[in-house]
This record gives structure tokens, C-alpha cells and sequence, in this order.
């Protein structure tokens, strides 16, 4: 195998030091890392421990923001109950992600920078993949397409953002806390992930010598109306056909306004301004439920396997806003 | 888990002892072949075929070799003339396929082993493994599978069949079905990989594999590399699953041992969960068309069922159950094919109930259609043509309880009130479905040898080279010897899966208890004849061992099981102990029987399928260990639902080569999709399948499971499915 180094960091300056090098990977829960360098498609010379970095696993539920430490393990994060009982979408998208034994090891921060789950990219050099090998194409084109994006594709990469936790994340209007030999910086949610365009190389606008430090999540005193709605081809372990991340700012029945994002479908999370612009102001029924869930999926492009997403999708954005209007009311 | 699950000791039960190995198991100290230690081992890494048809042109070994710790790097041009081409299985052979391992330049298959690197770690040969350059010619296409060519799918003969006048009875019928049904390619993934080491030792090579079948690999081995099968030993103690994947010879094993041979040390190959999808055979799609035609009441008086499967371009393999589902119920005119599609493809094998599971879910579904046409129960009607007499030959069954399962499912279901028109039950936004089928599986038995001893302390030692597939074969052979000899359970001691003991069949088609505990109960009879005890009542032996004054009695017997030639105990030397029975007889036919209940619920909106209830009834002859047996059932029902939802090895037909080739994306039922299942067993005697009674279980839970579950699925949305796995997209 390809040797490499590896060392604990004490310090997040430790680790941004440690990032100035070349082939430097960072590793917390390693859920993720091991199984790409098994693949052969992380090929680090050198991994720098993060783990053991003090305060960097603290949870703080403020009444302004939310703040989770990127080593805080989706586990910990997912069973506060204070979180289940006020922003359960944020609760639901770690417990219905990965298996129990997953969810022990790896950390919210992490999890972020999952990458995707695109079978030519994770199968090795004999398919085509911009993502993993830039300018060789996209078997996905034409291929197994089933799990493949329908909503940020390029003709570069239809690769599918995999993850459940950003989805939530993206729909609160989230940001990332950094640090870089340039200094710390906060990241927008929906800046940090890229379209694949011509570059799918590239998932985030994460610099090479940058670490994400804390995720901050706005205060919302309806966080309560909220849910992470997954559907799958199981029950549990296995990753979404397509997600809908809800959360509602409800006058009754009317409403103020509705934070709307997708899983499953894209190849980044997905904010769906267009749903949510038809919902704001108006009396949420399930029909207009489904009509914001078709807005959502305008502009959606099937491939050969994938079709059946849209209205599939368009019906699980209808439920979960059907679910947070009842978690409203039902207080 | 409480005992209070299992049946307790009466009738055709016997008791539901506690696994042999159980503690071996849960502690960790049981060594699978991977586990087993060998002083100054070598590992291996396979590299394997990118593309799906074409040649080998070149090997630019030269990065793999400089990197530190590699030994050696084996190719179809570096190996020599080591191997031979030996036959198939299909030819009379042992091989799995008729391929030979790094024979050629040719490329049969994506997946294909095209090298073998061998170095001083795991990790070095891996990383040397992705460093060999392969360049390939490919120039035509590969057949991915049936795709749009099942036109040009070559008949069967041999396996067709029919009697009557099937076109006339169809023609002139009240009521008719006429569908075509598919299933895709399925991986059995036992969760033990394919591991193998061998090691060689003055001449002499000693294979630890996971097998079912040890002497087929010895035997084989023997003819591939030349050499006197005296000089090789095959050790197989436990095998962690094999479902099929692991019955007989792969190009792995003759690989590794000409690599231990090569460099003078043991090597261990464990190819990659990846790998394991073309390292041995699988279920190959499937794809059906049923005819049906019935009288108003009920009565079919037409059946039509034809089939059409993948196999490789090397061998024609099919599985052609149409000998099954021809025979389940009375009809007079019966028309059954078998066609097989050659594609570019790995050679296909067996997978729990090969032929079962797709030709069931074919049938059963087309039963249900006729029962919806003919508005009628679909319990009723199977017992309207329930028979005593199987339809094509004409011959008895050995017995048949179809109907007793049926209603003890029913009951136990609850399923009486069931309405008949679909999607008219509801609970909140979960639309409910209710549907059965039937469970069949041919009773089947090869010829086996024992060979028991008893000491005058009271110990008793068993061995046979059967095999512990996770089944219970251990506690099995403890438990026969036990009741034939009267001594406490805790007092014998078992050995099995080495070719060192006394040979035994295969551990396929559900066979290995018919075959294995007859043996035991003859050698245990030679020893009570020595005592001059009458055999074939309960009897405690001690008493007249010690009043004989002998220290030990050893006993090795041979028994030929019914429908086996009669010089083919010279096989069972030879690694050629095959099961025969089912619908093979000339005088009878042999099936196990159960019924299948299902409720499911599909999501009014999101389509999505649950499976909150399956319970099955099975009658199986006797059953030695209800314990054993229930979680044979048990799991058999699971790999069901499976069947139904979940397995699915995707294609991409532009290579041929499966891309979810892992247990992430080859998805399986998780616990949380495995609700209440419940399998019942009922009581069965049959006094003429075998000396031990045993009809098997291994098999028969899973068949069925997936036409119950898309018929329950008719009954709660009205779409009916005809293609496997039934996913949200068909529903919505």
C-alpha cells in the first residue's frame, strides 16, 4: 500500500500548520477515509488526527443559533433531546443516516464532506469519472443512473450529493466556521457546495489548507414545524431515492414562510426558493402542498432510471410539509 | 430468543438442542478458513477483467513488481502449463465452469481473474494489484443478458415437457392467464468471503476453504494440477454462509495453491467483496411466461410455463423448475420449455433454491391471477387442485401436507374474512394487502459414508466430511448418534469438512441431513449389532458395552440413497456424491410443501413497501432439531422478502459488469425491514424419502415469500407486479 504518516493534532493550529504540506488528509471519525483509501481514490501521504482537539464536540442550542463542534458525533448530536423536541428535522436527518455503529464514530463536521455515492466514481479507474479521474467523462451519462441527480448535473458529473445532514442544514440556512492559514472565515451552506459544471473534481469551495470547525444554525422559534422526510428502497442503511428537508413559519394556517431543501436528487443539497415562494402567504393545504413539491422539481432532468424522482419527490416534499404543519399545531 | 419458540420434542420433532458450536461461535475461537494460522504465509490479491469481451493484450508488470514486498506475480503468460483445462460440473467435471484459471488470453467476462499478485503482506499485494497495467482489445460488444434477446434464446430439449393437449384445453377454457414474469441476477454474499489457503508440505497440499462439497475440491484439485488426490486434503470446519456460492471448484484455489507451490510458502487469497460477485456462480435473471387456464370452478385444466435464463457462452446452465411447477397441482394438459440466453457473463450456479425461488414467483403469481379472475379464494384454489398424484407422470408423492400447511397458516394469519377485491383495506395513509403462496422444494438425498465410535466410558465420536454451512450440521450428527445409541448428547463428539473423514454428499439442494443421518443411524446399527441389540428401537447401549468387556467399537458404513445408480457409491470416493430425489424417481415423486402469508403495506403517496407480517408453514418430514430448523425457516423467509424488495445485482450493460458490488448498494433486508415472521412447523411423516424421514429445510423458506408478497401487493394497490425486485417506481 501506499505508505503514509500519521500524527494526532493537539490544536487547530496544529492542523493548519499540518495542511500547508502536500497529500494531507484529515481524519476524525475516519467513516468515510478508510473506505475511500481502500478504493484507492484518497491517496494521502499524510493523516493528521483531529479527534483529540479540546472543545471542538461542543453542542450549544442558544436562543440566537445553534452551534455543533465538528467532532461532535452525529450520535450525540441526534439523541439531545432538547434538539429532537425543537428542530427535529435536524435530529431525523442524523438518525435516519448510516447504521447506529456509523453514526458512534463519525462527527457532524465530517459528515459534511462525505463524498458521493456514485458507483463509477467509488468503482475504480475501468469507468469513466471527471469526479475522480478530471477529463477521462461520465460513465454515469448513459449508464446505471437510478441514483443519479436529476437537479445540478452538468454533462461532466451527475454525481448525487449523498449526504442527509447538509440537506437539513442547507433548508436552516446554515454556515461553517473555518480556519485557514488566512485566518477563519464563516461559510455559507449553500456557497460551500459546488455545481459540478466542468470541474466535479472539486465537491466544495473548502480550500486544501482549510478545516471546518463549528456549524452555526440560525434560531428559529418554529423549529418545532419541521421534519426530515427520507424515502428509501429499506428502512434504515440505505441512502435516500430522495429527501425533503421542511421546516414552516406558520400565522395558523397561512404561511410566513417555508424553508424547503432535497436530498437524493442533486448534486449538491438542494434549496428549493421556488417551492418556497409558493407556499409564502398562503394557507398550506395538501394540495398546494404538492403543487410547492412540483415547483421544487422544475427544471429536473431524467436520465434512463431516474424519471419516477420527480413525482416521487414532489409527493415527499408534499408530505413533510404535511408533517411540520401538524408538529405545529399539535403542540 | 427463548426455547419457547421452537416445537417441543413430539411426533416428528426431535429436540431443540443447543448449537454444537454455539460456544465456538459467540466467543470468536471458531477458525474459519481465513482465521487459520500458517507459519510465514504469503498473501495474494486477484487482479480481474475491466471489460466484458475481448483479449489480453499486454501486462506492464513493472510497477507491481519493483514495489517492495511483492514475490510474485501470476498471468496466463507467467504461469505455464500448470493447470490443466479439466470439465465443468456440467461436463461431468468439478470445475464451477469450464474456463481454465489464467488459461488464455481470452476474456470471457468482466471480472474474469486476468492475475494473481502474491506478496510478504495483504496490503503490499493489493497496492501492487492496482499497479499492473492490463491492455485489453476490445472490439465487439459484450452481451450484457436477456436484454431484447430472449428471440434468440436456445431450447432446452431434454428439459421440456408435456402431456395432454394443452393448445386445445387453453383454447376452449372459461378462464385464462396469460403474463410474463422476470427476476434479475442475484448474489448469494455469504458473509464469509471467498477465502482460500493452501500450503504445501513434502508433496502434500492442505486447503483450508469454506466449502460444501470438501472432496469436490480435493478431487478436482487432483485432476487440475496432476497429481495423485491421496496427496491433498481439503479442510473446511466451519463455513460462514454459502447459500449455494460455495458447492464447487473456482479458478481461486488451483491458483493459490500453484502459488504456494511457486515460491515454497503457504499463500491466503481473500478476494474482495467485489470480487466475490464473479469469483463463483450466482442466480442468473430469469425471465417466464404462464399460461393458465381454468373452469369456472376452479379446476386448471391447462398450464403452460416456460422459461428463459442467462448462462455464459462457456457453459449452458439452467435451472428449469419448470419440473416443479408443473407438478404442484392436478392438471390435465400441461406444456413446459427451458431456454437459455448465452451472454458474456461468468458462468451462473446455484443460489438458495436456484430454480425454486424465480420459477415460484412466476407461477404463484399466476395463480393469484387466476384466482382474482375467478373471483375465488386463492387458498381455495390450491385445495381445489390439490392432488395426491403429481400431473405430469402420473406418479405418487411420498407424501403431501400442501393443504394442512395452508390452513395452519391461514389460521394463524388470520386470513379468514380476507375481502377479495384489492385495495379496499386501509389503514391511515397505508394502503394493506394480504397474499399467499406456495412453498415447495424437491426432497433430495446422495450417497454418504460415517463412521461412528463408541468407547466404554460412554464417549461416542462421529465423523463424516459433511459440512457446518451455519445449518446445524454438527448438532445434527451429535443428536442422530445420540438417539441411536442412547447415550447423552454431551457425550459425543463430532468431525466433519475434511477430506480425511469418511466422504459425504454435497451440502446442496437441501440434502445433507437425508444423506448424512442415515449413514450415522447404519454405522450405529453396526455397533449395536455388535452388542446384539435389536436395532430400530430406543435402546441404551452402555449397559452391553460394558457387560462385552471391549474398549471400542468402531463402525464405517456406506449408504446409497434411493435413486442414485447402483455403482455410483464408487462416486462417492471420487468427490461425485450428488443429491438425486425429487421429481428424478422412476417410482415416485419427493417435495417438502409449505405455505406462505404475507401482509404488506404500500404508502399511499411515497409508494413505500413494508412487510410487517410473514408467516409460513412447512411441512418437511421429520425435523431432527426444531431449533436448527426454525432458523433455517426463519432466514430462508427473510432471504424472501429479499427476494421480493431488496437483491438486485445491476448491470451495466456497456461492460457487463455489476456496479453494486458491495453490501451498501446490493441491498438486503436490514432488521428494521423484518417485522413479525413467523415460521410454523407442521407435523409430517414420511416413512419412504429416506431411513431418517428428513425432507430438508434449507431451501423451501424462501420460495414463494416474493409471489406472496407481490400478490399481497396486488390486493392492497391493484397493480399488480411482474418484475423483481418490486420497488417504489412500479407503484407509483
Amino acid at each position: 500500500m501506499q505508505p503514509f504518516t500519521y500524527s494526532k493534532a493537539a490544536t487547530s493550529d496544529d492542523v493548519i500548520a499540518a495542511l500547508t504540506g502536500e497529500g494531507v488528509q484529515l481524519i476524525a471519525g475516519g467513516t468515510t477515509l478508510f473506505d475511500l483509501m481502500k478504493l484507492g481514490i484518497e491517496q494521502p501521504r499524510r493523516i493528521v488526527d483531529v479527534s483529540g482537539i479540546g472543545g471542538l464536540d461542543e453542542v450549544t442550542l442558544g436562543p440566537n443559533e445553534l452551534v455543533f463542534g465538528a467532532l461532535a458525533s452525529m450520535t450525540d448530536v441526534a439523541s439531545s433531546p432538547a434538539l429532537q423536541e425543537n428542530y427535529p428535522v435536524l435530529a431525523e436527518s442524523l438518525l435516519k443516516a448510516a447504521s447506529q455503529q456509523l453514526r458512534n464514530m463519525a462527527t457532524v463536521g465530517g459528515n459534511l464532506l462525505q463524498r458521493t455515492r456514485c458507483n463509477y466514481f467509488r468503482n475504480g479507474a475501468m469507468y469513466a469519472c471527471n469526479k475522480r479521474n478530471p477529463g477521462s467523462g461520465c460513465a454515469a451519462l448513459g449508464g446505471v443512473d437510478r441514483g443519479h441527480a436529476l437537479l445540478g448535473g452538468s454533462e461532466a458529473c451527475i454525481a448525487v450529493y449523498p449526504g442527509d445532514w447538509a440537506v437539513a442544514l442547507t433548508a436552516l440556512n446554515a454556515s461553517v466556521d473555518t480556519q485557514s492559514p488566512r485566518g477563519l472565515r464563516s461559510i455559507p451552506l449553500a456557497d460551500l457546495y459546488r455545481l459540478p459544471g466542468q470541474t466535479p473534481d472539486r465537491d466544495t469551495e473548502l480550500a486544501a489548507d482549510e478545516m471546518i470547525l463549528r456549524i452555526r444554525v440560525p434560531a428559529a422559534s418554529y423549529g418545532r414545524a419541521s421534519t426530515y422526510h427520507k424515502i428509501r428502497d429499506r428502512e434504515s442503511y440505505a441512502f435516500a431515492l430522495v429527501s425533503a428537508a421542511v421546516m414552516l413559519d406558520l400565522d395558523g394556517d397561512r404561511v410566513r414562510a417555508a424553508h424547503i431543501a432535497l436530498g437524493g436528487v442533486a448534486t449538491r443539497p438542494w434549496r428549493a426558493p421556488q417551492a418556497e415562494a409558493l407556499l409564502t402567504g398562503q394557507t398550506l393545504t395538501p394540495a398546494r402542498a404538492l403543487d410547492a413539491g412540483r415547483a421544487a422539481f422544475e427544471g429536473a432532468t431524467a436520465g434512463h432510471h431516474n424519471a419516477f424522482k420527480i413525482e416521487l419527490g414532489a409527493r415527499a416534499v408534499a408530505d413533510a410539509l404535511m408533517i411540520a404543519q401538524q408538529r405545529s399545531t399539535g403542540q | 430468543m427463548t426455547d419457547t419458540l421452537f416445537p417441543a420434542a413430539t411426533g416428528t420433532m426431535g429436540q431443540p438442542e443447543r448449537r454444537y458450536e454455539a460456544r465456538e461461535k459467540v466467543t470468536g475461537s471458531a477458525a474459519y478458513a481465513s482465521d487459520v494460522k500458517l507459519a510465514r504465509t504469503a498473501h495474494a490479491y486477484l487482479v480481474t477483467s475491466s471489460i466484458g469481451r475481448g483479449r489480453l493484450q499486454s501486462f506492464d508488470l513493472t510497477a507491481a513488481r519493483a514495489l517492495p514486498g511483492v514475490i510474485d506475480i501470476l498471468t496466463h503468460e507467467t504461469i505455464g502449463d500448470e493447470i490443466r483445462q479439466t470439465p465443468s460440473i456440467y461436463g461431468g467435471g468439478y470445475m464451477a465452469d469450464t474456463l481454465r484459471p489464467l488459461g488464455s488470453a481470452e476474456i470471457a467476462h468482466w471480472g474474469q481473474p486476468v492475475a494473481m499478485v502474491v506478496a510478504e503482506t495483504y496490503e503490499a499485494a493489493r497496492e501492487a494489484a492496482n499497479l499492473v497495467v492490463v491492455s485489453y482489445a476490445a472490439e465487439v460488444a459484450p452481451v450484457a443478458g436477456m436484454g431484447s434477446s430472449v428471440a434468440t434464446g436456445q431450447a432446452l430439449d431434454p428439459m421440456g415437457f408435456a402431456v395432454g393437449d394443452f393448445d386445445t384445453a387453453y383454447r376452449t377454457a372459461n378462464v385464462t392467464v396469460d403474463a410474463n414474469y422476470t427476476t434479475p441476477a442475484q448474489h448469494q454474499n455469504p458473509m464469509e468471503l471467498f477465502a482460500t489457503q493452501c500450503v504445501w508440505e513434502a508433496g502434500r497440499l492442505t486447503v483450508h476453504e469454506p466449502s460444501q462439497y470438501v472432496n469436490n475440491v480435493k478431487f478436482g484439485l487432483a485432476a487440475q494440477l496432476g497429481l495423485d488426490p491421496s496427496r491433498i486434503r481439503v479442510i473446511s470446519t466451519y463455513v460462514g454462509g454459502a447459500f449455494g456460492a460455495k458447492g464447487f471448484l473456482t479458478h481461486r484455489t488451483a491458483l493459490v495453491a500453484v502459488a504456494a507451490r511457486r515460491i515454497g510458502r503457504p499463500v491466503k487469497l481473500v478476494p474482495t467483496r467485489a470480487q466475490g460477485f464473479t469469483v463463483s456462480g450466482y442466480r442468473a435473471e430469469t425471465r417466464h411466461h404462464v399460461q393458465l387456464a381454468a373452469t369456472q370452478d376452479g379446476r386448471l385444466t391447462a398450464l403452460r410455463h416456460e422459461g428463459w435464463e442467462v448462462t455464459s457462452r462457456a457453459d449452458t446452465v439452467a435451472m428449469g423448475a419448470v419440473s416443479m411447477t408443473a407438478r404442484l397441482y392436478a392438471c390435465p394438459n400441461i406444456t413446459a420449455r427451458v431456454n437459455v440466453v448465452a451472454a458474456d457473463r461468468s458462468t451462473p450456479g446455484f443460489m438458495r433454491a436456484p430454480g425454486e425461488m424465480p420459477y415460484a414467483f412466476a407461477m404463484e403469481t399466476a395463480l393469484d391471477e387466476l384466482a382474482h379472475k375467478l373471483q375465488m379464494d386463492p387458498v381455495a384454489l390450491r385445495r381445489v387442485n390439490d392432488t395426491q398424484t403429481e400431473p405430469v407422470g402420473g406418479l405418487p408423492y411420498t407424501s403431501r401436507s400442501l393443504m394442512l400447511c395452508f390452513d395452519t397458516a391461514a389460521a394463524a394469519f388470520g386470513w379468514q374474512g380476507r375481502p377479495s377485491e384489492p385495495a379496499t383495506m386501509r389503514d391511515g395513509d397505508w394502503q394493506v394487502g394480504w397474499g399467499c403462496a406456495t412453498a415447495f422444494y424437491p426432497t433430495h438425498a446422495g450417497n454418504s459414508a460415517a463412521r461412528v465410535r463408541l468407547s466404554a466410558d460412554g464417549r461416542v465420536h462421529v465423523e463424516s466430511a459433511g459440512h457446518e454451512l451455519g445449518q446445524g450440521m454438527y448438532t445434527m450428527m451429535a443428536q442422530v448418534a445420540a438417539e441411536e445409541l442412547g447415550v447423552p448428547i454431551a457425550q459425543v463428539t463430532v468431525a466433519l469438512g475434511d477430506t480425511d473423514l469418511p466422504p459425504a454428499v454435497v451440502a446442496g439442494g437441501s440434502s445433507s441431513t437425508a444423506s448424512v443421518a442415515p449413514a450415522i443411524m447404519a454405522a450405529c446399527d453396526a455397533i449395536r449389532r455388535r452388542l446384539g441389540i435389536a436395532t430400530g428401537v430406543p435402546a441404551d447401549v452402555m449397559p452391553a458395552m460394558e457387560a462385552s468387556g471391549l474398549g471400542t467399537i468402531e463402525e464405517f458404513t456406506e449408504v446409497r440413497a434411493h435413486g442414485t445408480a447402483p455403482d455410483s457409491l464408487r462416486g462417492l470416493y471420487r468427490g461425485m456424491a450428488l443429491p438425486a430425489g425429487g421429481v428424478h424417481l422412476p417410482d415416485r415423486v419427493q417435495f417438502a410443501l409449505g405455505a406462505q402469508f404475507v401482509e404488506v403495506r404500500v404508502h399511499r403517496r411515497t409508494r413505500e413497501i413494508r412487510v410487517p407480517r410473514v408467516i409460513g408453514a412447512f411441512a418437511a418430514g421429520r425435523i431432527i432439531n426444531p431449533r436448527t430448523a426454525h432458523g433455517q425457516l426463519v432466514g430462508g423467509m427473510i432471504w424472501g422478502i429479499g427476494s421480493a424488495l431488496h437483491e438486485h445485482s445491476e448491470i451495466d450493460t456497456r461492460n457487463a459488469s455489476y456496479i453494486n458490488a458491495n453490501l451498501a448498494d446490493y441491498l438486503v433486508p436490514v432488521n428494521a425491514d423484518v417485522a413479525d415472521v413467523q415460521a410454523i412447523m407442521v407435523e409430517e411423516e414420511d416413512r419412504l424419502v429416506n431411513r431418517a424421514g428428513v425432507k430438508g429445510v434449507g431451501e423451501i423458506g424462501v420460495v414463494g415469500v416474493a409471489a406472496a408478497i407481490s400478490n399481497a401487493i396486488f390486493h392492497a394497490t391493484g397493480i399488480r407486479v411482474r418484475d423483481l425486485p418490486i420497488r417504489i417506481e412500479h407503484l407509483m
